[in-house]
């Protein structure tokens, strides 16, 4: 019996061998370093670290602005997917093309650009500036960079699904008599859902760690514009390790917690893919 | 009749909002980039782009980017390998492990090499003693341009292989192929788009790393100073013209990888029809 599960094809040692110390070497080893390290202190210490109120209105800003961007990359993401997927129109490819550029243009660059663009006498800042409303150096400014970051990835978990849906439901629900608006609410939008919110983690998660792209808009003021990764930036260039340690646990922590919920919405978004309901 | 007028309407109502959109989040910063790396001529732009620095910064990140690609090709195909050829214990624990460089903040991707290498380290002393200096050096920017993209190319790897089955690499194991041929001959031409892909998104990933690298770097001019460090350096000294100037050298870079991507990405698609 136990015959069966022998391997047929060879090189597993090997193989396995080189995967298991290249990711020790490279992803275990350093972050058991960040538990050994925390493990060191004690606990008082770490809450007294973290509860401190720079450092809790810098968790504020982070969460605050990385949900509004995400919620504003969900509603454009939807809108950009459906597009790219439903129209045909000139320059079409261009445009599908376009929106990985967030990934490929580095955050530095993207960073600069953008408070260029955002500061009272750039292009966008001044029209604003007409309005009373200054972009650059506010938390607007933040959530202006974290949407130009997360673009590519709620319109990239939508497009496949909406590539697959069957469209003889819509047919059949507009034979009936639904309007448009509500075929869409009723038929179409039920079925993206799950990968709207796959998309939103994805883009949330990315959006709260995010730091190259912010660092030049936010003006980085206490209590107003400091994000947590400039939080812990400043403490490794004091060289204050411990709290920097602190600090970059609760947001490990959130991250995995982000991730985690992520994955339970994909692990059931397969699951209707594949007609298991 | 009236319905698809409607629909006409709100067709191209949804396309402009779209590019609309779009032309401001992502057309408008690159054209500030241009525009303002030739702000003062041809001649500042060039005198920006041959700086010694700007040099000096761009092989770095060169080095820091090739090193990333190769580490993790390798990884990646090992990897792969494993996850998809065999069954054992533990997958998906294995599989999550490789993952979580990609959802660690870049920051503190540099934070825990700075712990593990630092001067607080336990490896420090042995480090000392045999000259190596990784924090604040070219070693650790490397280091940590290769953890931030270390899944890169296993991900893309993995779905194809999972979906080509164990069927065709058994057959040629049982006809008595070894390893690597079995690999040469049948998996690799599976797999070969999707490994220029990863590869193309590795690339795109490592040079443009920000975060991580600022963090072990120690920003030391023309030592360890990569080509997004080099740019912050002159944006913080109120050097416009030339941090756009170097700016446009990564945007050149980045369009070409995003060209490459979507031609790779056709190719990808078209090839696998046949199968």
């Amino acid at each position: 019996m136990k015959k069966k599960n022998k391997r047929v094809i060879p090189g597993f040692g090997i193989s396995m061998g080189v995967t298991l110390t290249m990711v020790s070497v490279i992803v275990l080893i350093p972050l058991a370093t960040l538990v050994i390290y925390t493990a060191q202190m004690s606990f008082p210490e770490i809450i007294a670290t973290i509860t401190r109120g720079r450092v809790l209105s810098s968790f504020y800003v982070s969460f605050i602005t990385a949900f509004a961007a995400s919620a504003i990359n969900a509603v454009m993401g939807l809108i950009l997917a459906w597009v790219l997927v439903r129209y045909e129109f000139p320059g079409k490819r261009i445009l599908d093309g376009m929106i990985e550029l967030p990934f490929a243009l580095p955050t530095a660059v993207a960073g600069i650009s953008l408070t260029y663009l955002t500061t009272d006498s750039g292009w966008i800042g001044s029209f604003f500036a007409k309005f009373g409303i200054q972009i650059a150096y506010t938390r607007l400014g933040i959530t202006f960079a974290l949407i130009f970051v997360g673009i590519p990835f709620v319109v990239r978990s939508i497009q496949p699904v909406l590539e697959k849906l069957d469209p003889s439901y819509e047919e059949a629900a507009s034979v009936l008599g639904a309007s448009r608006t509500r075929i869409f609410w009723k038929v179409i939008f039920p079925e993206v859902l799950s990968s709207l919110c796959t998309g939103f983690g994805l883009a949330f998660g990315r959006c709260l760690g995010e730091y190259g792209s912010i660092v030049f808009i936010a003006g980085n003021k206490p209590y107003y514009t400091e994000i947590t990764p400039l939080i812990i930036m400043s403490e490794l260039q004091e060289f204050d390790y411990p709290s920097a340690t602190a600090i970059a646990l609760v947001m490990l922590i959130a991250a995995f917690l982000i991730l985690f919920i992520n994955n339970l919405i994909q692990a059931r978004n397969t699951k209707i893919l594949n007609g298991n309901r | 009749m009236n319905q698809n007028k409607q629909s006409g309407f709100v067709k191209w109502l949804l396309i402009t909002i779209s590019v609309l959109f779009l032309f401001v989040m992502l057309v408008l910063p690159l054209l500030v980039v241009i525009t303002q790396a030739f702000k003062s001529g041809v001649a500042a732009y060039l005198k920006a782009v041959t700086d010694k620095y700007t040099v000096r910064a761009l092989l770095l990140t060169l080095e820091a980017t090739l090193t990333a690609v190769v580490v993790n090709t390798i990884f990646g195909l090992f990897a792969a390998w494993t996850i998809t050829k065999f069954k054992f214990k533990g997958k998906k624990l294995l599989t999550t492990l490789i993952d979580i460089p990609v959802t660690v903040s870049p920051v503190i991707a540099g934070l825990i090499f700075i712990l593990l290498f630092g001067r607080q380290s336990l490896l420090y002393p042995i480090l000392k003693a045999c000259h190596i200096k990784v924090v604040f050096a070219v070693p650790g920017i490397i280091l940590a341009t290769v953890f931030v993209t270390f899944p890169f190319i296993s991900r893309e790897l993995i779905p194809v292989l999972e979906t080509e089955g164990t069927d065709e690499e058994e057959a040629a194991a049982l006809m008595g192929a070894g390893a690597f041929t079995i690999f040469r001959k049948i998996t690799l031409p599976h797999i070969r788009w999707a490994l220029l892909y990863g590869i193309v998104l590795c690339t795109a990933r490592a040079m443009g790393e920000f975060g991580a690298v600022s963090v072990l770097s120690g920003h030391l001019r023309g030592l360890t100073n990569t080509l997004p460090l080099h740019v912050e350096i002159l944006f913080n000294e109120f050097q416009y013209v030339p941090a756009f100037a170097v700016s446009s050298i990564l945007v050149i870079l980045a369009i070409i990888l995003l060209v490459m991507r979507s031609v790779l990405e056709h190719k990808g698609k078209t090839t696998k029809k046949p199968l």
